[in-house]
């Protein structure tokens, strides 16, 4: 027997609806906070949308990282030829001493030598700023793809997006193996080659 | 057996200093017969056409066929796979040196590197000389 007054005369069935609309009740509260939540975020969605727009982040695309890649590519186009003058040069040395013989021509031909050894610079720091070029690309469609998230991108900006993002794809395996250069503490050096080769180090030395 | 230093020798490198640099060197060590390619489908394409070529001397990052693809389409050619051939590369990771040497690459020279690594490298391909 129950201690409750009312209990003894309440219909099982209308204390079930009882309970059903005080957690309906319930429910719709908490809907209301949570659509307040959400109002609240797509507020702040929406200034920081407005706050990125009035950055023109559309800029870093389309002038600032192209300007820098025209830049890197202007020096490797300089070095090169001031490379091809240094080579012309060497080779009318060489060429002049070859004619001569004797002991200068030896030491000449020597310091011929070095400078064409010391001309492969051009091949490293042009491989250097590719990879440079490469990473500002990279960062290039990072930004892209926030703004085509923040829907920031006109029509043709998301359709050159989607083309950067299809060219992307290619042979994995190879293009894992293509790195360039590396910084001189992480490359191999040519005596760890030479033992994976199973020979000697090698002759002379000088390089790396 | 004495090397013949009037061979054929390809050298295959996107970069025309590169190139530049080691027919001069070759030319140095005394020879003579040397052609050029700039990347791995043009260096082929002279190598079924225009050979045969006692030595193969390649960078290996150049578009739009790189040198490890040449590596492996020079080995898999009756004709071709005997072909002495010796990679000039900055791609100095272990990796590389043995994804080339599992392609088959004869010896392998890390940029930048100098007349004696290339004389050595290719006394160790070819004999001495």
């Amino acid at each position: 027997m129950s201690d409750h007054p009312d209990s003894a005369q309440m219909d099982p069935a209308a204390g079930r609806e009882q309970l059903d609309r005080t957690a309906m009740a319930r429910l719709i509260d908490r809907q209301k906070d949570i659509l307040e939540d959400l109002r609240q975020m797509a507020s702040l969605l929406d200034a920081a949308r407005s706050e990125i727009a009035s950055l023109k982040p559309q800029e870093i695309g389309s002038n600032f990282l192209p300007s820098a890649a025209d830049e890197l590519d202007a020096i490797v186009e300089a070095t090169e030829q001031a490379t091809g003058q240094i080579m012309d040069s060497a080779e009318i040395i060489e060429a002049v001493v070859e004619k001569q013989g004797g002991e200068v021509a030896e030491q000449l031909t020597e310091a011929v030598t070095r400078i064409y050894e010391a001309c492969s610079f051009q091949d490293i720091t042009g491989q250097r700023i590719t990879k440079v070029v490469r990473t500002l690309k990279s960062v290039e469609e990072r930004v892209s793809e926030m703004l085509a998230a923040l829907d920031l991108l006109s029509p043709d900006e998301e359709a050159a997006l989607h083309a950067q993002t299809a060219a992307r794809a290619g042979d994995p395996d190879e293009a894992d193996l293509l790195n360039g250069p590396q910084l001189p503490d992480q490359a191999i050096r040519q005596d760890d080659v030479d033992a994976l080769f199973g020979g000697p180090p090698r002759e002379g030395g000088g390089d790396r | 057996m004495a090397v013949d230093k009037n061979m054929k020798i390809l050298i295959v490198d996107d970069y025309k200093t590169m190139l530049r640099i080691i027919r001069n060197l070759l030319r140095q060590l005394g020879f003579v017969d040397i052609e050029e390619a700039t990347d791995g489908s043009a260096a082929l394409q002279m190598l079924r056409t225009g050979g045969p070529y006692g030595l193969i001397i390649s960078d290996w990052n150049m578009e739009p066929m790189t040198g490890l693809q040449l590596l492996r389409e020079v080995r898999a050619d009756p004709k071709l796979k005997g072909t002495p051939f010796i990679m000039v590369t900055a791609e100095s990771k272990s990796e590389n040196v043995i994804a080339a040497k599992e392609a088959g690459v004869s010896n392998y020279i890390v940029k930048p590197f100098n007349a004696e690594t290339l004389k050595a490298k290719m006394v160790s391909v070819l004999g001495d000389f």
